[in-house]
């Protein structure tokens, strides 16, 4: 099956201008902005079934619809941060494909009545940004952004802002505060940024690749996208794999596929390293429930769309599949993870600020061999204390391995802790 | 070093990109501006960005605090920052950090004795299927060099290092 | 009146207004939810987590919109997770439980967090005995720590923020809520965070250290003993400490302040005073206090306070009996009646400021306001009326500010001012130069010194500005004495009183006129009958003069040289001045601290005072040593009690009819609620249960349409192509007795300065830091250059209070320049 994202792979140079343009590009937009109006792209967008790829799986055109039009600017933000750890996805569709996410960006941006519209990259992007500044001077140079575009009062400019390191500035709110020269710290909610987004003003927050669907979206039509994928889950995802793999990367995939078909499947991860057996997965990265495998065919078997993930106890969130295998040591996973939250805390609320740090000693602790069975308990004890009282949900995620790891595979504490 | 002064039409383009009355939004970029030269941000620059977007010199520090590529002191003219967080880990990334570190003959945090590199470590880079990899900061901005192993490293380090002649 | 809603807090249903967060209905329902990084004057941020309780609306039908009903009661549908009663807001039919197992299950968790990286070292910390964190320990914290002592995180406990403040890394909870009271209230982002997660710490990096004039409020509202002054720490524990109500005399805000003092050993067993606190008063200083006014009380306390009468004895002061001095004194006023002068000044309470006139009338010599600046008799035509409270004023209000720099000269009046810009009033800011205040307005008029009148006529005129100042639902006009005389303030006064009145902008609360006096009870002189006088000097020479609570010879030579060639001169004092050492009698004063009285701030408030320590030496109150020295005259005057002399006095004076000490004494609840150590934390601030004063009502409000007297405009001084021309501006921290006593605020007042633009800098030939000296008619002197672009060419600003004696606009040479004197 053709890429409808990753669609660089199929046609060599995609990410040229001319190229993309004879592959259909822009055709979409220029559609949208001359023969459309704004509320009938979110419908298409609506009716299509997108949901957010940035990891919550909200309906896109649902957040569209809820745009504040009684007060203006309206501003759109593609989410570029991509920090969550197992994802990779966003970064490769802004190298390879760029000119299909700008264009899903400024689609999205005259559905909203948003005449300027931000790409938020984390600061590592550094190459990519200057990627995306290349095409978007020639997309105003070819007068697809900038004033009166197609001849019709619809004006739009896009601009690139470097993050500077900070994973929570993938958190919506956090990222809106940054982009406004601030710490990146998130804000309390409501109000949600439709109504009280950027300068506080109504903002759309999409993440790169749910962006990336849109011109495809808007060009085949919603039955089109609606026909891949499962009911609950319309259309195509990106799977970033990566751990203990033969062949880690990103594969392209309709909602639905198995774990076993993206892990096994010769075409995508091709096995498990040394032919091992998987252990646990982690469907969204870092921020993960450990999915209990230990060679189960069932668990393998399960179709990923995000309501049946969740029926083995986990989120899909952003599909960032990190595979353990049995050599893999789950106290030592947790320790990993729980290093990185405390490293990424903003620090805004106690509960995650002082939390994380606490998991972070005692895991230490239990992980350098000098933990008793009490610090497991007390680490337990401390993730489920945190859960449901952190303001934002980096907190909540920095507890998810750490309470899944503990109940679901306790042998691999217990054998670490002083007898 | 005045920033003003070196690199007016930067600023300028900068400043551009967002409303004017918002323009505090512009203190990301300039402070990736004012790193660029010595690597860190230096005291006259934290004024002369504050001044600029008329907030105070400790709303500055705060935002350089917060991020970690911000850095308010000198280090070695490139930061080499390797992943080692989960992915890269189960790929072999604290394996290559530990043997770096012997090659290089210093410990995570510490710059090489002539001054060229600083190895750090840092949290995931969205790299994950070419681990080993790390990043290297310095006076050209950031660059991936990903799918690495020791030795690439080594070599790495020698074309820093002849780039732009020997390091004072 | 915003519309009300009806919820139920752990059982309990009250009426609150819509929209309010439920930590703070809960708290007008009685009911205390612990918080630390809320705090009612800030905005929500919902960081701490402390506030966890359970929220519940009624369940509405989908289909039908209607609230679902079961058993006849509205169906409570309750959110999954515990929520923030500090964000979550109240709507109609809400219900929340706060100390439910959940609910107190989550505050738990939070205070336990909390604990795990603070020291507790309560026992020797400042704020141990009005700390929510100690107090919710108490009530919620587990009895012993689940966590490592060891991994405790160690920081740093003694950081100079500044000279004024100090910081404690290890107890800071990061609550933010010192930085959010500098960026948002006070508009001073000198606070901020360093780093983030568990590595967040609190930084201030400016010049000076914490530079901000609101610094000291920061460790009032702190929860914990991070923020510690200076000027307390260490100082005492907060229940050895007794509390006395009074009001600040450093300017004419009149911010109420509550007075803690202590009996300690190394005073001698002497009462003495600890620190003076804000005392709430939502309409003057709501919770706030500027640092001027928390620490600049230690004059009272100089080692020159005077302590016996004095009589000058072969030319040298020996002491003398309160007898035999006030004997002397009135047989020297007595023997010259007509050339008997009274020069008081407004740090003096309204008591001895009537008794004085009183004094000077009755013996039929005149009575003369030791103030620059003039307009009094037009704020009591056209004042703000009764009921004015800057704190309402917002969108649709003007507030214009001329001849004035705020910061400088009433801080609170900035803060407050600077607030109703942020919630939307027009701000209008007309000075020569720019200021603090300049970033908060909407417009900023620029003139020449000299053309204060007519810039003010100018928005009679049609414009932009004049027209939205007209237009504007209410409006304030604050007026200042910067580049003025007694004269030319006069005529802004009048000015800006005629403007008031043509806008229809008088006789109703918050609108009027304000002058930004230079002392605290200016107002109250003028009320009373004083007058400055433009010639001083004249005034003087060859008189008896009464001088009481001024400096004029330390204040200016002319003013020496007039006093030196007087008949006589008596001085009434609480310290040792240049002006007591020339006296031919002295009488030793108290101190505001020290007796009771009362005060009219600018905005027309008449506030009361109470004694907080004990007497220095045989001082007695500025009044009763009047009615002595008046019954020596022959006149009898009221001298034993100062509320009876406040109950003549309103008998005399029409404004203050009705008014008595138990008028003013009277009090009703504030919101926010705070200083009652609750867990709902509002901070140190201390409730105010003695009094919230009463503002007089301006003629304009009673008797509609005024007539406002034109002041006869003088011949304005210009710069000359060869002489500077020297303008007199204000100074928050000078070298006036009433801070110069104050060792923490010396860095703060620093040297004068003489503030040029760079073209006329350079004309002469100097730079920033270097010195300067110049002479002018009446003063002059050395003092540092600084520049300042926005003032005009062949100007100099000269600062008040800083020994440079300058009064008024004057013509000014240039003696010597000094290269080498580049001082930092
Ligand atoms: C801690 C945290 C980190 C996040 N990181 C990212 C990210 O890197 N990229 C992203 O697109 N969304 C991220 N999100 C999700 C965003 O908050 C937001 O839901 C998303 O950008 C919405 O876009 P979507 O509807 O297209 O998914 C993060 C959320 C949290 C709580
Ligand atoms: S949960 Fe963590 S990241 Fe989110 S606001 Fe709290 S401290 Fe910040
Ligand atoms: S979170 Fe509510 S008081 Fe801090």
């Amino acid at each position: 099956m053709a890429h409808v994202l990753l669609r660089h792979r199929d046609i060599p140079d995609l990410h040229k201008f001319d190229v993309y343009k004879k592959n259909g590009g822009f055709s979409a937009f220029k559609n949208a902005v001359t023969k459309m109006k704004p509320n009938e792209v979110t419908d298409v967008v609506k009716n299509s079934g997108l949901r957010g790829r940035g990891g919550a799986g909200f309906p896109t055109g649902m957040k569209w619809s809820f745009i504040d039009n009684k007060n203006w600017p309206h501003y759109v933000v593609a989410n570029a941060d991509e920090s969550e750890p197992g994802t990779f996805k966003d970064r490769e569709i802004m190298e390879s494909n760029p000119l299909q996410f700008l264009e899903g960006l400024a689609i999205a941006s005259y559905a909203v009545g948003a005449t300027a519209a931000y790409v938020y990259l984390r600061g590592e992007f550094w190459e990519v940004a200057a990627i995306l500044d290349e095409k978007i001077a020639e997309m105003e140079k070819a007068g697809y952004l900038g004033d009166n575009l197609f001849g019709t009062d619809y004006s739009l400019k896009i601009f690139t802002h470097l993050g500077a390191g900070a994973y929570i500035c993938g958190e919506e709110t956090a990222l809106l505060e940054s982009l406004e020269g601030k710490r990146g710290q998130p804000r309390v909610r409501p109000p949600f940024p439709p109504s009280y987004g950027l300068y506080g003003k109504p903002t759309i927050i999409n993440n790169v690749e749910t962006f990336t669907n849109v011109p495809m979206i808007l060009a085949n039509g919603a039955d089109w996208y609606k026909k891949m994928g499962t009911a609950d889950s319309a259309g195509v995802k990106i799977f970033s794999l990566s751990g203990r793999v033969r062949r880690p990367g990103n594969y392209e995939l309709p909602f639905g596929t198995t774990f076993r078909e993206l892990i096994y499947g010769e075409k995508y991860g091709a096995g498990v390293q040394d032919s091992r057996t998987v252990k646990a997965i982690m469907p969204a990265g870092a921020s993960s429930s450990l999915i209990v495998v230990n060679g189960d065919d069932k668990v393998l078997d399960t179709p990923m769309d995000y309501a049946t993930v969740r029926t083995l106890g986990a989120d899909l969130g952003s599909a960032s599949v990190i595979v353990l295998d049995d050599t893999v040591d789950i106290n030592w996973v947790i320790n990993k993870t729980v290093h990185f939250f405390r490293h990424e805390s903003c620090g805004k609320c106690t509960t995650c600020r002082e939390g994380t740090h606490w998991m972070r000693n005692i895991t230490d602790r239990i992980h350098g061999g000098s933990g008793t069975q009490g610090d497991v308990d007390l680490l337990l004890n401390v993730a489920k204390q945190m859960q449901g009282k952190c303001l934002c949900a980096l907190g909540e995620f920095s507890t998810m391995a750490v309470t899944t790891g503990i109940e679901r595979f306790p042998q691999d504490f217990t054998k670490a802790v002083k007898k | 070093m005045s920033l003003e002064k070196n690199y007016s039409k930067e600023i300028k383009q900068i400043l551009a990109k967002y409303p004017s009355e918002n323009k505090r939004s512009a203190v990301m970029p300039l402070l990736h501006l004012a790193q660029r030269e010595e690597g860190y941000v230096n005291k006259a620059a934290m004024q002369e960005i504050a001044k600029m977007l008329d907030i105070t010199e400790t709303e500055v520090a705060s935002i350089i605090g917060f991020y970690t590529l911000y850095h308010d002191k000198k280090a070695g003219k490139y930061r080499m920052q390797v992943c080692t967080d989960l992915p890269c880990a189960l790929r072999g990334a604290d394996e290559f950090m530990q043997k770096l570190c012997g090659n290089l003959g210093i410990k995570v945090g510490e710059t090489t004795e002539d001054g060229l590199v600083t190895l750090e470590e840092v949290t995931c880079l969205a790299a994950c299927d070419r681990a080993p990899m790390f990043q290297t900061q310095g006076p050209d901005g950031i660059k991936y060099h990903e799918n690495m192993n020791v030795d690439k490293t080594m070599e790495l380090i020698q074309t820093l290092k002849h780039a732009r002649g020997e390091v004072k | 009146m915003s519309k009300q809603v009806s919820v139920t807090i752990d059982g309990i249903t009250v009426s609150v207004p819509d929209g309010i967060t439920v930590a703070d209905a809960a708290k007008m329902a009685g009911i205390d939810i612990p918080v630390f990084c809320h705090h009612p004057k800030l905005e929500p941020v919902g960081m701490c987590r402390m506030c966890l309780v359970e929220v519940g609306r009624p369940m509405l039908d989908r289909a039908t919109g209607q609230v679902v009903l079961e058993n006849g009661q509205p169906k409570i549908q309750f959110m999954p997770k515990l929520e923030t009663a500090c964000t979550n807001r109240v709507s109609e039919g809400m219900v929340v439980m706060t100390i439910s197992d959940k609910a107190k299950a989550g505050q738990k968790g939070t205070v336990e967090l909390l604990l795990t990286s603070h020291p507790l070292d309560c026992p020797v910390c400042d704020k141990g005995g009005e700390c929510p964190l100690q107090n919710l320990t108490m009530a919620h914290g587990p009895g012993k720590s689940r966590f490592n002592y060891d991994e405790k995180m160690h920081l740093e406990k003694m950081i100079p923020l500044g000279e004024l403040m100090w910081l404690d890394r290890e107890r800071c909870i990061q609550c933010a809520r010192c930085i959010r009271f500098q960026d948002e209230v006070a508009g001073e982002a000198v606070l901020g965070f360093d780093e983030r997660g568990r590595s967040t710490q609190i930084i201030s990096i400016s010049d000076p250290g914490f530079d901000s004039v609101f610094s000291g409020n920061t460790s009032d509202i702190c929860p914990v003993g991070a923020l510690t002054t200076a000027d307390f720490r260490f100082g005492a524990r907060p229940w050895e400490l007794k509390a006395e109500a009074s009001i600040c005399t450093q300017c004419p805000v009149g911010c109420n302040t509550t007075i803690n003092t202590r009996r300690e050993a190394k005073a001698g067993g002497d009462v003495v005073v600890k620190r003076i606190m804000p005392r709430q008063n939502e309409e003057v200083n709501e919770i706030w206090l500027c640092d001027k006014g928390r620490f600049g009380y230690h004059y009272t306390e100089s080692k020159k306070r005077l302590t016996r009468p004095m009589i000058r004895k072969d030319d040298k002061l020996a002491r003398a009996s309160w007898d035999a001095a006030t004997k002397l004194a009135a047989e020297k006023f007595s023997a010259d009646k007509k050339n008997f002068v009274v020069l008081a000044s407004g740090r003096l309470a309204n008591e001895d400021l009537f008794n004085l006139k009183s004094l000077a009338d009755h013996a039929g010599g005149t009575a003369l306001l030791y103030s620059d600046m003039g307009g009094g008799e037009l704020t009591q035509l056209v004042g703000v009326g009764a009921g004015t409270n800057i704190g309402n004023m917002g969108k649709g209000d003007a507030i214009l500010v001329v001849a004035s720099d705020l910061y400088e000269e009433a801080p609170i009046w900035w803060l407050r001012v600077k607030q109703a810009a942020d919630r939307g009033a027009t701000l209008i800011v007309a000075n020569p130069r720019e200021t603090k205040l300049d970033r908060f307005a909407k417009y900023a008029i620029r003139y020449s010194y000299g053309d204060e009148v007519k810039t003010i006529n100018d928005l009679s005129k049609k414009s932009k500005i004049s027209d939205e100042f007209a237009k504007a639902r209410n409006a304030i006009v604050l007026f200042g004495s910067e580049g003025l005389s007694v004269n030319s303030s006069t005529a802004v006064a009048s000015a800006c009183a005629s403007l008031l009145q043509e806008t229809g902008h008088v006789g109703r609360a918050n609108n009027g006129l304000i002058g930004v006096w230079q002392r605290a009870n200016d107002q109250g002189a003028f009320e009373i009958g004083f007058q400055p006088e433009e010639d001083l000097e004249k005034a003087l020479k060859g008189k008896s003069v009464y001088i009481v609570g001024a400096d004029p010879v330390g204040d200016s030579p002319a003013l020496a040289k007039a006093l030196n060639s007087a008949k006589f001169v008596a001085v009434q004092e609480i310290l040792e001045t240049a002006t007591t050492e020339i006296a031919d009698v002295v009488f030793p004063a108290q101190a505001y601290t020290e007796r009771e009285g009362t005060y009219v701030s600018g905005e027309r408030r008449v506030q009361r005072f109470h004694a907080a320590v004990p007497a220095t030496g045989d001082g007695k109150p500025d009044f009763a040593i009047t009615s002595m020295v008046a019954k020596q005259m022959g006149i009898i005057l009221e001298g034993s009690a100062a509320s009876v002399v406040f109950d003549i006095l309103s008998h005399s004076i029409d404004a203050f009819t009705e008014l008595n000490y138990a008028k003013l004494a009277e009090f009703h609840g504030q919101w926010p609620i705070v200083g009652r150590g609750d867990l709902y934390y509002g901070g140190t601030t201390y409730e105010n249960t003695q009094g919230l004063g009463v503002q007089l009502t301006p003629t304009a409000q009673t008797e509609g349409t005024v007539r406002i007297p034109k002041v006869r405009k003088e011949a304005v001084l210009r710069p000359r192509e060869k002489d500077l021309l020297a303008v007199p501006v204000n100074k928050l921290y000078d070298l006036g007795v009433m801070i110069a006593s104050t060792e923490l605020l010396e860095q703060r007042i620093g040297q004068a300065t003489f503030t040029l633009h760079s073209t006329t800098a350079k004309k002469l030939g100097v730079e920033a830091g270097q010195k300067l000296a110049l002479s002018f008619d009446g003063g002059g002197g050395e003092a540092i250059v600084k520049i300042d672009d926005t003032i005009s060419t062949g100007v100099v600003l000269v600062p008040r209070g800083m020994g440079l004696a300058i009064r008024e606009p004057v013509v000014a040479h240039v003696q010597t320049r000094s290269a080498a004197g580049k001082v930092k």
